[in-house]
Formats: C-alpha cells, structure tokens, sequence
C-alpha cells in the first residue's frame, strides 16, 4: 500500500461512519444549509414585494418591486444610521483598546495585594449584565446630561465592555516573557517605552481579537442605545430598523425587509472576507 | 523598584476610573434605589424598606419573566452546546465543502438579536415560511406567536439556531487539539465509535465546554433584544424575560425602585449560576 494510500485510509477511520460512503454527509449538510439559508431567503423575497402582493412567504414576489430599495436609498436615514453606528463602534473599541492594554501591563507584571483586587474588581464587573443596573446608569447619564450624546453611550459601552478586553489583555502579556521588560530596562528604557516597544508590538493578534469582538457587539448594541440616543439624527443602524418595523405605515413589510437587507449587508460582507479572523477571535476569547 | 511599580500601576487608572464611575456607581445607586418608592424623576421619592422585594414574591409577571429567563437561559445553552458539538464533530470529519457550511452556521451571530427578532417575523407568523414548509406535509400550522407557550419556545429556539455557531467553532478548535493517537490507541484496543466518544472526546473537550457553557448561558440569561423584536414580551407577559421586564416596569411603569429590584434579583441569580457553573467544571478539569 502506497504511503498516501493508506493516510487515506487511515483518514478514514478516524472518524465513525465514513466508511459507508459520503452521501448521507452531504444530504445532512444540506438540510443544515437549508435551515440556516431559509430566514435570509424569506427577506430578501420580502424585501422585494409590494404592500399588497399575495404570493407566499416562499414563494417569489408577483412583482419585483425594486422601489422598496430606491425609496430608502432616497429617504436616506440608513446612511446617516450607518455613520452614527460606525462613530459608536469606532470610539468604543479604540477606548477600549488603549486603556485595556494599558491596565493589563501592570496588572500582568506587578503582583500585589492591591493590584489583585484590581484585577477582581475587574472580573466581578465582567459578572454583571448590563440591563440589571438600568436604573442606576441611566439615572446617572440624564444626571451628567448624556443623554442624546455619542460620548455617553460610548462610555458607557466602554465600561462595560473594558472588564473582558482587560481580562484578555492581561492573560495575553502574562505570556509574554519578563526577561524581554528587564533586557529593556537595563538598556535604560523607561516604562512607556518598555510598554510602547517592547510589549504593544506583540499584542497585535489579541488586538485583532478584540476589535472584531467588541466591534459586532458595539455594532449590534441596542438597549443602551434606544435609552440614551433618541434624537433621530442620532438614530444607530438597531434603532432605524426598529423605527421601520414599528412604524411600517400601511404594514410596508416589504420596505422594512430591504431596510433590514441593507442594515446587515455591510457587517455579513466584511464577514465574508474577514471569516477566519473572525472565527479564530471567537475561539481564543473563549478557551483559556 | 517598588516606585517604579508604583508609577507603572498608573497605567490602569483611566480603565478603572471609566468602570467605577459607569459601573459600580450605578450599580450602588440601583441597589438603593430599590428600597424607595419612586417614579424615576420626581425629586421626592419615599423609603419603603424592602417592600419592592416583598412584592416581587407576589408579582405573577416577575414570576413569568423569572421562569421565562431560566428557560432562555437553560434551554438555549443545553441546544446550543449539542447542536454545537454535533456540528462541530460533523464537519470534523473534512468532506468537500464543510468549511462554506460552517461559514454559513456562524453567519447569523453576526446579526444583531434585534434586526434577527424582526427577520424571523417572517419565518414563525401566520403566513411565514414554518407554516407554508409544514403545508408541503400536509400539516397545517398556526399563529406560533399567539400563545405565550408556543412563543417562548420558539424564543429558545430562535436565539439557539442564531448563536449555536459560537459554540460550534470552540468544539471545533477544541476537536482539533485532540491527538489522533488516542483514538488509533483506542480502535488498536477495540473500542467501538461511541467509546472512543464518549471516553476521549467528551473528556478532553470539558475545558472547550467550560467556556461554551458560561458564554451562552449568561447570553441566554440576559436575552432582550430579540423579545422586543419578536414578539414584544406578549401576549401579555407571557414570553417577556427579566431584562424585558427591568426596562419595562421602569419606562412604561415608572416604577425605578421596582425595576431596580427586579435588577438586583436578576444579578444575584445569573452571578449565583455563573459560580456554580465555574466550580463544576473547575471539579471536572481537576478529576481528569
């Protein structure tokens, strides 16, 4: 038996059931396509239809009615929703990314007493759902007059995004070797430059980790936002959605379909590009 | 040195700052507030103890939002984790195209809850794509959303198939790191497939579970966004959960010390659950 051969072979055996042929593995991974495809599909169909088009929710449009597209491109409010989404991501994974690295160096180099209750003070806010402690923020925010400011959503989100982009940073630097800090300060480097040369240049796959993380969230965010973002020019690309759903005048499903399509459009196409990014950032926030 | 440290533990002020001023501030403040009567802006509000707390005991939605939330919680983490492991094992077994079905499994954790909520509209009404797909069999469906038991079902479901890719990627990096000798050492023994499953895979995937596990169970636990899309807590209250519930009493109600208590039960609840979780499987890695 040839070498390649019997890799194959061996390849074969590796898991239960392949023996038997490779049918059955394509008909279930197309029933789950199949499943994962369907609701898309029903939207972009209904993104199609006209208000009183009677065809089925599977079936194709009577019409294809590409005014549904045209009058939301014309009302424009999801291109000013895209700029207020892409302000709020931007600003809140930037914040979070320069002070999570900045408190993860001394919280990975110093052991302390104080600096482990930093460090838990940090893990027990990471415990802490957001919406539990709706009153207490949002008293506080109309209190300082944050409400309908970027600035106060921002840092909002930052607060409670900060504790996980902390506990990530800190496990990170925690693998990178001490003796690289003291070569570098015998040399004669001061903190900062320590901090700047010697440990940011290394942490760029856990920055990538934690941009895409937080970036879909920040993206995707919409309690927070609804509370404190009311004005409509400040509207988010959740919150314009929800005002084409709720509003539908006349039950126009099929226009607030396509404002859906073209809410999710940029995200899913960065996605697409980016899938092993993403799928690899997801995998190491996750195991330790 | 012990200067230096000193200095360096500046680093993570603004971080903790930004935590304690958004955070733990609030967090207080909520905490008090639940032991007033008050509305939520009025200046004067009165200081009733823990009559809030008392009512909850007797609050017949508090206890369906409470009910709901353990079935969001539960339910979607126990689906989530099987349909991840089985995908993951799936597509583990390398056939021609298993990496396009697994970027389509992941595509919908991209999506917000909300805009997801509005696109299965679609899916579970009356005249949606479940209905007419059951029809191709002969069966024939009805309003799912009508009945609050059929809808948070559907709920679980929904939030399940939308975030199972998460757990799917963390079993699939987790199966990868599996050396292929011990299944070759185990089949060498005899070991039938389920053994080798049950006695390699399972085992040395409990730290992957571990963290799949507490991901989707404290996502499960706080699920809002897509009860506001999908079915607004109704009929009546019968699908809301405690996230839905907190926001509700508090700007529909105007009951913030209420809300506030509902806030305080719900942190204890999902921190005492996050805990126990923690532990368990703490207990499992040292077993092995």
């Amino acid at each position: 038996m040839k070498a390649k051969e019997r890799e194959t072979k061996e390849l074969q055996h590796y898991y239960a059931g392949q023996k038997k042929g490779y049918w059955w593995k394509y008909l279930l991974a197309a029933l789950i396509v199949f499943v994962y495809l369907i609701p898309l599909y029903v939207l972009v169909l209904q993104s199609f239809k006209g208000i009183s088009d009677a065809s089925s929710a599977l079936g194709l449009p009577e019409v294809f009615l590409v005014e549904n597209y045209t009058d939301i491109l014309k009302d424009g409010s999801i291109f000013r929703a895209f700029k207020n989404s892409a302000i709020v991501t931007v600003f809140t994974v930037i914040l979070e990314i320069v002070f999570g690295c900045m408190a993860a160096y001394p919280l990975s180099r110093n052991e302390s007493k104080l600096n482990n209750f930093v460090r838990n003070i940090f893990l027990g806010v990471m415990m802490i759902p957001p919406l539990t402690i709706l009153v207490g923020v949002y008293t506080f925010l109309v209190g300082i007059k944050a409400s309908n400011t970027y600035w106060g959503l921002i840092l909002t989100l930052v607060a409670f995004g900060l504790p996980m982009a902390v506990y990530m940073f800190t496990n990170f630097i925690s693998s990178i070797p001490r003796a690289l800090d003291e070569a570098s300060i015998i040399d004669g480097a001061n903190i900062l430059q320590t901090f700047f040369y010697i440990i940011l240049p290394q942490l760029k796959p856990i920055v990538a980790t934690v941009t895409i993380l937080h970036g879909v969230s920040a993206w995707n965010e919409y309690a927070y936002s609804m509370y404190i973002l009311q004005k409509p020019e400040l509207l988010t690309v959740t919150l314009t959605i929800k005002k084409f759903f709720s509003s539908s005048s006349g039950n126009n499903y099929g226009g607030a379909a396509a404002a859906a399509v073209l809410a999710i459009l940029p995200i899913t196409i960065i996605y697409l590009f980016l899938q092993d990014a993403f799928v690899q950032g997801q995998v190491d926030s996750a195991v330790k | 040195m012990r200067k230096r440290n000193l200095r360096m533990n500046l680093l993570y002020v603004p971080a903790l700052a930004v935590v304690l001023i958004f955070v733990l501030v609030p967090l207080l403040r909520s905490i008090q507030t639940s032991f007033y009567n008050w509305n939520g802006y009025s200046p004067d509000r009165q200081f009733i103890g823990a009559k809030n707390y008392l009512n909850l005991l007797t609050d017949e939605n508090f206890r369906i939002s409470f009910l709901n939330t353990i079935l969001y919680g539960f339910g979607s983490t126990i689906l989530q984790n099987i349909l991840g492991l089985a995908f993951a094992i799936f597509l583990n077994t390398k056939f021609a195209g298993h990496k396009a079905v697994r970027t389509i499994v992941y595509l919908p954790v991209m999506i917000s809850g909300l805009i997801m909520g509005y696109i299965m509209y679609f899916v579970v009404q009356n005249h949606g794509a479940i209905n007419e797909i059951l029809g191709w069999f002969g069966i024939q469906g009805v309003d799912w959303m009508a009945s609050g038991a059929i809808g948070r079902v559907f709920i679980t479901l929904i939030n399940s198939w939308q975030f199972c890719g998460i757990c799917m990627v963390i079993y699939m990096a987790g199966l990868q790191n599996i050396s292929r000798m011990y299944y070759e050492a185990a089949a060498i023994d005899g070991a039938k497939p389920f053994q080798s499953f049950r006695y390699i895979t399972l085992p040395l995937l409990i730290p992957a579970m571990s963290s799949a596990f507490v991901v989707n169970l404290i996502g499960g636990l706080k699920l809002y966004d897509v009860v506001v899309s999908l079915s607004g807590g109704g009929p009546g209250y019968e699908t809301s959960s405690l996230s839905f519930y907190i926001d509700n009493r508090y700007f529909k109600a105007e009951q913030a010390g209420y809300a506030s208590a509902v806030g305080v039960v719900m942190f204890l609840f999902i921190l005492v659950c996050s805990l126990l979780l923690n532990g368990y499987f703490r207990k499992k890695e040292v077993e092995m």
